[in-house]
């Protein structure tokens, strides 16, 4: 662990897949925003008082420097995407707003990060009741080897969210119809996890993060590993979502950024280079790398 | 020719060497396996030809005429003076009529076909049953051991050198007669050890050894999984915990004899624990099957994807729920295996249960964790080491015993593995 590349760590031994059949890779000729056609979604809520207020982050690998200064605010209820070239720390900068990087010894994180104005990575902070606050998708479907009802119910369970068997199963049931799964597994809820399709497991691990109703959902990759038709679900998923939850969403596939996304954030060698609405990001970019990057010359 | 072509045929070319060096290593595989199979095959051979006759008893029927006089008895409804009676004397009196040729000064040998218990066999059966005095009875007794040897091992000399060739024609007449039986050696399972071979057997070797195990297990398990879980999930990575792994690799290789060793000087000499008993024994292969245990089981803590540890603390388990929920249930299979290989291992030792004086000779069986007694493997050591050819029968006969227990518990631990084993 001593000598870890910070982008393998971030990625942490998921294979780079792209949904190749359903989103080619954008070349020039065949990008995805049309001259004039509108893309992403306007956001309706309020720009003032941010969910997460992040100042000056910066975090290092031992002497490597993943994300390098990052300032930005993520308002209540949006859907922001962080997209950029691989290894450029979006992952990496996902993964400091529930402290998943604290399990890396080797990582470090300096600057402010606060969530409703509390300082998270405060020394006093308590990172289960910040992650019960902030869910998190990843990037390979993992359920637990136990039931698909066990998997849901897991997070609920060990927060003590319910106390009695039928609000359990009313909280399960709750989470699998906003997964858009209730109605595949309901006559299998005893049914291992494991058995299930790519597209349904990456559904029900967004059931079991929203079980928990936490504020905020972190998205590394969702559907990096699915195919089109699951890949199509999960995002009308994340649009029905965004009503009632702040969910970060780091893609590589620039479609999928501008289709659920209200605002875009483009990373770059660990820094953030450009944050806007995605409508704008996509048809008229401030920066010349993020034009680059969204017209396909690199990345 | 093109350059296509030119390469094609290279290819086939390579290819062929490819196919042959793939044969051979093959080839050589198989020749590996064949060895090992071979070995065993003969290391089976050897040990069940000369055990097998281990489990087989021989049994003499005499006509026992229980008079009175013949016991020095003067009065036969005392019971103290029947306790003090003379038991050998029938005995002999009724292999002397069993056997029509032999006369007065016959008496000695005639005497060395019966087991030396069997007179005390008989005051216990006069006894239980006073009405059988002044009758004639008939009863079964246990050959001597150098009689069965002789009986079950008939075509081979080396067998019937113990006994005279007046005593050889007695035990063919016998056997003719029908009057010596061969049976299954139940008294090989129900008796400790003894002096007498053919009164010998294993129950307080299997006692011993079953106390010993439940010991090392209660203790090895719980403490080397824990020992794992520590140093796997919560110990800092530094060079505290380094200089631990390091040391436990080793006391891994550390011969066993040395933990018997530290056994006595440690746990008999300064904490003053009594000696030869299971407890002892079970604390020695504790410390023995420790370190096997811990790296095994942090083998199979790693194994767990870290997939499923990352989507624990995605919900909010904390450190100790993930581990006790998901990890724990996960490596379980691969702990349990590690676990019953140790405890395996645990049980074929001999070397460190010697030092601590394990290896007395102990009749009865033991009855708890502190009663002196011995385990399979001395018990083998002790009988193999004996000049008596009925001793060493039952030291390959043991040693089948123990091979059944160890294929037991490897059995057992695939039964587990697959029991608990989940797919993710």
């Amino acid at each position: 662990m001593n000598t870890m590349n910070p982008s393998i760590a971030a990625k942490a031994g998921a294979g780079e897949q792209e949904p190749a059949i359903a989103v080619p890779e954008s070349r020039p000729e065949d990008t995805v925003i049309e001259e004039g056609k509108t893309v992403g979604k306007p956001f309706a809520g309020d720009a003032d008082s941010p969910k997460f207020k992040l100042r000056n982050v910066s975090v290092s690998y031992g002497n490597d420097r993943a994300i390098k200064d990052i300032s930005l605010d993520i308002r209540r209820n949006e859907v922001i995407s962080f997209i950029g070239p691989s290894g450029c720390g979006k992952t990496t900068f996902l993964r400091c707003l529930n402290r998943m990087n604290d399990s890396i010894e080797i990582c470090r994180v300096t600057g402010k990060l606060m969530l409703d104005g509390e300082d998270i990575y405060q020394s006093k902070k308590d990172v289960v009741e910040l992650r019960a606050r902030v869910g998190m998708v990843f990037q390979k479907p993992n359920p637990f080897p136990k039931s698909i009802y066990d998997n849901v119910a897991y997070g609920p369970k060990i927060h003590g969210l319910a106390n009695r068997k039928s609000e359990l199963d009313e909280i399960v049931e709750n989470s699998l119809r906003k997964a858009g799964l209730w109605d595949e597994v309901k006559d299998r809820l005893d049914a291992v996890a494991t058995g299930m399709s790519g597209g349904q497991q990456q559904r029900l691990c967004i059931a079991r993060a929203i079980a928990v109703s936490p504020e905020v959902i972190l998205m590394d990759e969702p559907c990096s590993a699915l195919d089109p038709i699951a890949t199509a679900k999960v995002e009308e998923l994340i649009s029905e979502m965004s009503e009632s939850y702040t969910i970060v969403i780091v893609t590589h596939s620039m479609q999928q950024a501008a289709r659920v996304s209200h605002r875009t954030a483009y990373f770059h060698m660990g820094h953030l280079v450009e944050v806007n609405e995605t409508n704008k990001v996509f048809t008229a970019p401030e920066h010349e790398l993020t034009e680059s990057y969204i017209t396909g010359r690199f990345g | 020719m093109t350059d296509q072509t030119q390469q094609a045929e290279r290819v086939r070319r390579s290819l062929k060497r490819r196919y042959r060096k793939e044969s051979r290593f093959r080839a050589y595989g198989m020749l590996a396996i064949a060895i090992a199979l071979g070995a065993l095959a003969v290391l089976f051979a050897d040990i069940i030809g000369k055990g097998y006759a281990g489990f087989l008893k021989t049994t003499i029927t005499l006509e026992v005429d229980l008079d009175p006089e013949v016991m020095y008895l003067d009065d036969p409804t005392d019971p103290k003076q029947v306790r003090m009676a003379d038991f050998v004397a029938p005995l002999v009196a009724a292999a002397d009529d069993a056997l029509p040729g032999a006369t007065e000064e016959d008496q000695d040998a005639l005497r060395r076909l019966i087991n030396p218990y069997a007179s005390t066999e008989l005051r216990a059966a006069l006894e239980q049953n006073p009405e059988w005095m002044g009758t004639t009875r008939t009863m079964t007794f246990l050959a001597h051991s150098n009689v069965d040897v002789y009986v079950k091992h008939e075509d081979d000399a080396a067998y019937s050198i113990k006994l005279s060739e007046q005593q050889q024609a007695w035990v063919d007449d016998l056997v003719e007669r029908g009057l010596v039986d061969t049976s299954f050696n139940d008294v090989f399972f129900t008796n400790g050890d003894s002096r007498d071979p053919a009164k010998a057997g294993v129950l307080g070797a299997i006692v011993g050894s079953l106390l010993t195990m439940i010991i090392t297990l209660l203790l090895s398990f719980p403490i080397g999984v824990a020992a794992a879980i520590y140093l796997e999930e919560f110990a800092p990575r530094n060079k505290i915990t380094d200089f631990i792994e390091v040391n436990i690799n080793n006391l891994a290789a550390v011969p066993s004899i040395i933990f018997g060793l530290l056994g006595l000087a440690v746990f008999i000499n300064l904490f003053g624990m009594p000696r030869s008993v299971p407890f002892v024994g079970g604390l020695v292969l504790t410390l023995m099957t420790l370190p096997t245990i811990i790296i095994s089981s942090r083998a199979a803590i790693q194994s767990v994807p870290p997939s499923i540890r990352e989507a624990a603390e995605g919900v909010g388990a904390s450190k100790m729920q993930v581990v006790l929920h998901h990890v724990l249930p996960l490596a379980l299979p691969g702990m349990m295996t590690g676990s019953i290989i140790g405890m395996a291992q645990a049980l074929g030792e001999t070397a460190p249960l010697l030092l601590i004086g394990m290896v007395a000779f102990i009749v009865d069986p033991p009855t708890g964790f502190f009663d002196a007694s011995t385990v399979l493997p001395v018990q083998v050591f002790l009988w193999a080491g004996s000049p008596e050819l009925a001793f060493i029968e039952r030291a390959s006969a043991a040693i089948m015993v123990l091979l059944a227990f160890l294929m037991s518990m490897n059995a057992l631990a695939i039964w587990l593995r697959k029991r608990l084993e989940r797919r993710w």
